[in-house]
């Protein structure tokens, strides 16, 4: 996909966000707005995946650590075909397949569970290496919050895969600088996130804009090069980024209400209408 | 002699055995590889037997992974910290996502001696017992450990083996039947029902023989996997001697007694009196130490059978 393509989609998987958390009302609207990029550049570029054949052996893989971004994940995978995009309407109905956070067991094409913080890299180390032993020469992906970054597990896993070289393995951190309760550097700070990261042998990648589809492109093809280490892509994004009322909200779109009038803005907006 | 094997020497033999057939068959320590005698397998299959580090989180979130590749992982660790410590990723990442993780937590209850008071697991079986779909079981000795082995994994989905490293007395004939979601009627008898689990078996045998001498006739069943409890098995009993005694190296509350109980009091409603840790931390000491101190000695278990016989 060229990157003009690539931004298209991620405006898709922006207006999937919107129509999927304004279905209901509310959601995690700002860390799902901030990972679209990112998303649509992994399943529009880079994963080997098939929709039409999810469960695909030896496809690429991808763990979305901070698990309440689920609507982001529903949003992409949609666009893609896995599911009708009207099921996006269903997300937290009763009996929904698309939960609040991401689940294995409900929805196509999610490959690990994940909502507890801190436990998806963990996951995505042993899937990376399962991959190694089959040999089947997939690609790995676990995006990781900011916030959840202050959870011990992360750099359990971080420590394991740097020590043992676990190349087929491209984390991204989604720093946002917001957590639920203010601004992380406020709470506990991640100060010198890159760093952190190359003192656990990782190959760092800092993408100065992570709502850059290019820029993040950019990165994961670097990545993908490199032998011998894990690899993190530390993203600065935007809270919220394309819609000015979640960005302006800051701390407080980590959860927040969307009614339908605000969804007919966010939707002009993301298609430059406005 | 089956009575000298070691339950870790049946556990670490069992996997080689199976890592040699089965190349999905994987194994992660986390620092206790030697106590475990996993060690061994490290060298043996240095890429599916896995050395986590004193990191047991992520040891239990890798074997998710592992397990959503298709893989059957075992982990092991001492049993507080292959379930207290981990608590959640069991929860989460193992049993919510149906993962196919084998939990081996080995010393549990006084079992773990000197170590003390922060390795002595009282409460790990009450911990996991409400989580859906775990299953719970405690071998009570090698023979048994060696019959439920191909079974557990066989059995897709998570089970917590919570297991001596050395060698409890063996109560099983070798040629005896055993079937992972059944109780053992060990002894049959007509007056008063014991349930009992791992070490404390062997003390309710004990105690049965010598309530023997006192015309008490009591019935003994083995009951080693806690979850799912073989509710038939019990209930049967409990209505053929019209009182029971749980006994079990665990606390009383949310362990064997408990699931008994609940069982009992849907089905057949029978009074019971329990032999078990109430309301103790752990502490060190040797077994026989150990064993008074938290009263589940023989003598505990015949005072507990006479007080219940007064309640028929």
């Amino acid at each position: 996909m060229a990157k003009s393509e690539l931004a298209t989609l991620a405006q898709e998987i922006r207006v999937n966000i919107v129509n999927c958390i304004s279905s209901l009302g509310v959601g995690h609207i700002g860390g799902c707005l901030s990972i679209a990029d990112v998303l649509a550049v992994l399943y529009g570029k880079h994963m080997n995946v098939d929709p039409k054949n999810p469960k695909m052996e030896g496809r690429d893989r991808l763990v979305c650590s901070k698990g309440h971004a689920g609507p982001a994940v529903y949003s992409v995978l949609a666009e893609m075909g896995y599911f009708d995009k009207s099921e996006l309407a269903t997300l937290n109905q009763s009996g929904t397949n698309l939960p609040s956070h991401c689940d294995m067991n409900k929805t196509l094409g999610v490959d690990m569970t994940a909502g507890s913080l801190g436990q998806g890299l963990s996951c995505a180390v042993g899937i990376a290496i399962g991959s190694k032993l089959a040999k089947d020469n997939a690609t790995i992906y676990c995006i990781v919050g900011d916030g959840e970054s202050q959870e011990g597990q992360i750099w359990e896993a971080a420590m394991y895969a740097g020590s043992h070289g676990i190349d087929n393995l491209i984390a991204f951190t989604d720093y946002n600088k917001l957590q639920l309760d203010g601004y992380v550097k406020d709470i506990n700070d991640l100060a010198s996130l890159s760093a952190k990261w190359r003192a656990f042998n990782w190959e760092v990648f800092d993408v100065i804009d992570g709502n850059d589809v290019e820029q993040i492109d950019q990165a994961i093809t670097q990545a993908k090069a490199v032998i011998g280490k894990p690899k993190m892509v530390i993203l600065n994004t935007i809270k919220g980024k394309g819609v000015s009322f979640v960005e302006a909200a800051k701390v407080g779109s980590h959860s927040m209400s969307v009614n339908a009038e605000q969804r007919a803005q966010a939707l002009a907006e993301i298609r430059g209408e406005i | 002699m089956i009575q000298d094997v070691l339950m870790r020497d049946v556990f670490v033999d069992f996997l080689r055995e199976q890592m040699q057939k089965n190349d999905k068959v994987m194994v992660l320590d986390a620092d206790l590889a030697k106590c475990a005698g996993t060690i061994a397998l490290e060298k043996e299959f240095p890429d599916r037997a896995l050395n986590v580090g004193i990191a047991e989180a992520n040891m239990a979130g890798i074997a998710a992974g592992l397990s959503s590749y298709g893989y059957i992982p075992f982990i092991t660790s001492f049993a507080p910290f292959a379930t207290r410590r981990i608590a959640d990723q069991i929860m989460i990442s193992i049993c919510y996502a149906k993962q196919n993780v084998k939990i081996i937590g080995t010393d549990p209850g006084i079992a773990a001696e000197l170590n003390g008071g922060t390795h002595m697991p009282f409460e790990d079986i009450g911990m996991l017992r409400s989580i859906p779909n775990i299953v719970i079981y405690e071998p009570t000795d090698a023979v048994e450990l060696k019959k439920a082995l191909p079974q557990i994994i066989e059995h897709k989905g998570p089970v917590y083996v919570r297991m001596h490293r050395k060698n409890p007395a063996v109560v099983h004939s070798e040629d005896c039947e055993f079937n992972l979601f059944k109780a053992d009627v060990l002894r049959e008898g007509k007056d008063v029902t014991i349930v009992a689990s791992g070490i404390m078996v062997e003390t309710a045998l004990k105690a049965a023989e010598e309530l023997k001498a006192e015309n008490i006739d009591v019935e003994v069943v083995c009951s080693p996997t806690i979850k799912p409890i073989d509710a038939e098995t019990i209930i049967k009993s409990a209505k053929k001697t019209g009182a029971v005694v749980t006994c079990e190296n665990h606390n009383v509350m949310g362990g064997l007694r408990s699931a008994v109980c609940e069982v009992l009091a849907e089905n057949a409603p029978t009074p019971v009196r329990s032999v078990g840790v109430k309301e103790k931390f752990g502490e060190v000491g040797k077994v026989p130490y150990l064993r008074k101190a938290f009263n589940l000695e023989v003598v505990d278990v015949v005072k507990a059978v006479k007080e219940v016989i007064t309640l028929k």
